[in-house]
């Protein structure tokens, strides 16, 4: 056969290209310029760490809805299993359960409700959507039965430190995100794993015969998706200091449109998680300008809503204009 | 033929793409009531000008004339008014609607404007048009009820029913088999008959002979040549379309059977196989022939771990093999290239690298941490000996042209390095050169003492690659036929259980 070595070029660089890896970053500085110049309180450092901060609890969440959604699943659970695990924590702790363990007990309920979840789709063949949904239930009715109705408040101050507490200037619920965001950046991009997600986002059967097993995969990107929502309800009943029964009712809504608004496609196989970082930040960059400009409530949801809708209509003529 | 007047006349056609002039300055006629052949390798453009005559693509420069008449063709649906219809070599039916609503699909004869579809109407038109042409599936089968090659008859259908002048077919054989092919091929004639243009793009050289009247050679976007089909050899054919002259098509290179590498005894599973028992040695390769659904594939599929094995004994080299996973049969040396590369064998969204090298993943990463460095390194060498053609190791897979497809596929199971390879129509959809270069590495593998087990619905193929020839008959292995014994005839008469004619009424 041919003898030559291969001769490698790079693809023309063009203009949907261009918009594709940083159409996003632009209309994300577009919307800071705006806000700065609408309000002179938004660029403050103040409120810059605030924004940081409320991205934090629906930003882990969507670091483990990017890796579902990257295997073309989706987990509507992500709420349920974030309160049940708090309250489960809340009381661990309130009974005087040692902080690291009543962490660890968290993050594996978390981890076995996604299994659970995983189990279903890999093994029960069940759709994504409805065994989530059935998750979803399922954890609110376990949450409001262990709680009776009722909150837990009033937790220790070493467990509060995750949520209230800061390195430096920087809040601890910042760093925590911070490092999970690297580790598993680190992991969709340099492992083995991390290439499996893809693949099998992209053609779960093509996956499976060339030997990937692909069962195994996907129950642990559930687990993984579990334990994200398990840590964000820890970060989140430190800060608030209080586990409420109906805590986190929606997130799978806030995660979803972040990851979506980052660009990664429903169809699984593409998709970034930096992308899910800027989504993040974008949605709540717009809700705290919409505050600060005292727009209300209502009319917050419904420019959220316009903002993923348009974020995909982009997508879907940046997609089409470049094949 | 010179004072009839010209059907179709594309006159200075040219199309550029960024960065690719695909189709230059090519003029091309064809009269009523013949077939003209469109042949050339992948990427030779013949796709894209077929686009263009069909509206799907607008010239960048360059006039249509039909009838003799200059005609704008700006959309598919402007295409199809003027009596021009494409069909594709993916198909482009509804699977869960019946024969008659697909025909008229867009187009449903109604009770009155704007209300509702008169099925009765509907019907009854669509059962004329398969008269017509000879078709005996029912008007309100479902599609996803009929074969491939039905499909393809119901596509033609569709074209004859908005009047076509002129058809064009994109590789319609390219997945029946030689019967349901010699079914459309008589369909395709009979249009002939009526005055009806067919240009008929295909890899297949018999095929081109046996039924073009003209052909057409394009190569690198230019037209090369244009002749009356019987002027022409499949020498000269070949020549043109790859500019310079094949070594060999089949290289067939002598070579030694060693032990025994797989051994299958009464091998079951679902409906489709009922009974194979055969053996495969290093350093052979074994062609597996049969029509479609004759339980080929089943084979492949079982000793891949894809299927269930329900009853029967494999043993791998002489050890009994339990294999109820791809990653068992992995293990055990076994690969697939499967049927059906874009649904089964490639991620067609991601890179040309991840495609290739998933199957060293295992081996190439420490603590999971891939090491890009050796499965780039690994990666220029698979790239070199395959000759893929890709613009580096980060393009999309599904931007490589089917042959470059396949070769990446194939690569993906070099890399393991396997004692049992299976190639399932490894040659399907794919270019001239790139054929041939696929035969010449199976010959080289097995010579190195690979065993090469390969499906093929091409008869030519299977004869001029195996050393020993298989032949399944509703899902058991009826026949084996030596290299030597084995003829065109022998194996269809195998394979179909009835004695031919000399001319071979399959």
């Amino acid at each position: 056969m041919a003898s030559s070595a291969p001769q490698f070029h790079s693809t023309p660089f063009t203009l949907s290209i261009f918009l594709k890896r940083f159409g996003l970053l632009l209309v994300y500085a577009l919307l800071g310029l705006g806000l700065s110049l609408l309000s002179d309180r938004f660029l403050t450092g103040a409120n810059q760490i605030n924004i940081l901060r409320q991205a934090t609890i629906s930003g882990i969440v969507a670091i483990g809805m990017t890796l579902v959604i990257l295997t073309a699943g989706i987990d509507l659970s992500v709420g349920s299993i974030l309160a049940l695990s708090a309250v489960i924590t809340a009381d661990l702790l309130k009974q005087g359960m040692p902080v690291v363990l009543a962490i660890l007990i968290a993050l594996g309920v978390g981890a076995l409700m996604g299994m659970v979840n995983g189990l279903m789709i890999a093994r029960g063949k069940i759709p994504p959507f409805i065994a989530t949904l059935g998750m979803l239930t399922v954890g609110r009715g376990l949450t409001l039965m262990y709680t009776q109705g009722k909150p837990f408040t009033g937790l220790p101050d070493t467990f509060r430190f995750i949520g209230t507490g800061s390195i430096g200037a920087i809040p601890m619920p910042i760093v925590i995100a911070a490092a999970l965001f690297i580790f598993v950046t680190v992991v969709l991009t340099r492992t083995r794993f991390g290439e499996y997600i893809y693949l099998i986002g992209d053609n779960p059967l093509a996956a499976r015969l060339a030997g990937i097993n692909t069962n195994r995969m996907i129950v642990f990107v559930y687990m993984i998706s579990g334990m994200c929502s398990a840590l964000a309800g820890l970060i989140l009943i430190a800060r608030l200091d209080s586990a409420q029964p109906v805590i986190g009712v929606g997130y799978e809504f806030s995660a979803i449109a972040a990851v979506v608004v980052g660009g990664t496609s429903f169809s699984g196989g593409e998709g970034t998680l930096f992308g899910t970082l800027l989504g993040t930040l974008l949605i709540e960059t717009l809700s705290n300008g919409l505050n600060l400009l005292n727009v209300s409530q209502l009319w917050e949801q419904v420019i959220k809503g316009v903002v993923i809708a348009l974020a995909l209509l982009f997508y879907n003529a940046i997609n089409r204009s470049s094949k | 033929m010179a004072d009839q007047t010209y059907r179709l006349e594309l006159k200075n056609i040219t199309k550029s793409f960024p960065g690719v002039l695909a189709v230059q300055d090519v003029t091309l006629s064809a009269y009523p009531g013949e077939i003209l052949a469109l042949a050339g390798e992948n990427g030779a453009g013949k796709s894209t000008l077929m686009n263009i005559l069909s509206g799907a693509f607008t010239a960048d420069a360059g006039m249509i004339l039909l009838d003799g008449q200059e005609v704008k063709i700006s959309s598919p649906r402007r295409a199809q008014e003027l009596g021009i219809a494409m069909i594709h070599q993916e198909l482009a039916l509804i699977p869960q609607m019946t024969v008659a609503q697909n025909i008229f699909l867009g187009r449903e004869p109604l009770f009155a404007a704007g209300t509702l579809v008169n099925t009765k109407i509907m019907q009854t038109e669509a059962q004329r048009i398969l008269n017509q042409l000879g078709l005996d599936f029912a008007v309100t089968a479902l599609i996803s009820d009929l074969s491939i090659a039905q499909r393809q008859m119901v596509e033609i259908a569709k074209a004859i029913s908005i009047k076509s002048r002129v058809i064009i077919l994109d590789e319609p054989t390219s997945a029946l088999t030689e019967r349901e092919s010699g079914k459309l091929f008589g369909l395709m004639r009979s249009l002939r008959e009526q005055g009806v243009t067919l240009i008929y793009i295909s890899h297949r050289m018999e095929e081109i002979f046996d039924l073009s009247d003209r052909l057409a050679v394009m190569r690198d976007g230019q037209l090369v040549g244009v002749a009356a089909t019987k002027e022409l050899n499949v020498n000269s054919v070949v020549q043109m379309m790859v500019g310079r002259e094949l070594k060999e098509f089949f290289p067939k290179a002598e070579t030694q059977r060693g032990e025994v590498a797989l051994e299958v005894h009464h091998l079951r599973s679902g409906t489709h196989l009922k009974d194979a028992t055969f053996t495969l040695f290093k350093g052979e390769i074994v062609g597996l022939a049969g029509l479609v659904g004759s339980g080929r594939t089943e084979i492949a599929r079982v000793l891949f771990g894809a299927d269930q094995n329900e009853g029967g004994e494999i043993r791998v080299a002489g050890a009994v093999a339990h294999i109820h996973s791809p990653q068992e049969a992995i293990r055990l040396g076994i690969g697939l290239v499967t049927e059906d590369r874009k649904a089964q064998g490639l991620f067609l969204g991601q890179s040309v690298r991840s495609n290739a090298s998933v199957s060293l993943f295992e081996r190439l990463s420490r603590f999971g941490f891939l090491l890009y460095g050796q499965i780039d390194q690994w990666m220029r060498g698979a790239i070199q000996q395959l000759n893929i053609r890709t613009a580096n190791l980060e393009q999309r897979v599904g931007s490589l042209s089917g042959g470059n497809q396949q070769k990446v596929v194939i690569a993906r199971w070099l890399a393991l390095n396997p004692k049992i390879l299976i190639l399932d129509e490894p040659t399907r959809g794919i270019d001239v050169s790139s054929k041939a270069e696929i035969y010449n590495l199976m010959s080289e593998l097995a010579a190195k003492g690979m065993a090469i087990l390969m499906i093929s619905s091409e008869l030519p193929e299977i004869l001029g690659v195996s050393d020993r020839i298989l032949v399944m008959r509703e899902g058991r292995l009826m026949a084996e036929f030596s290299r030597a014994e084995a003829t065109q005839d022998r194996i269809m008469q195998a394979a179909t259980g009835q004695l031919l004619n000399a001319g071979g009424n399959s």
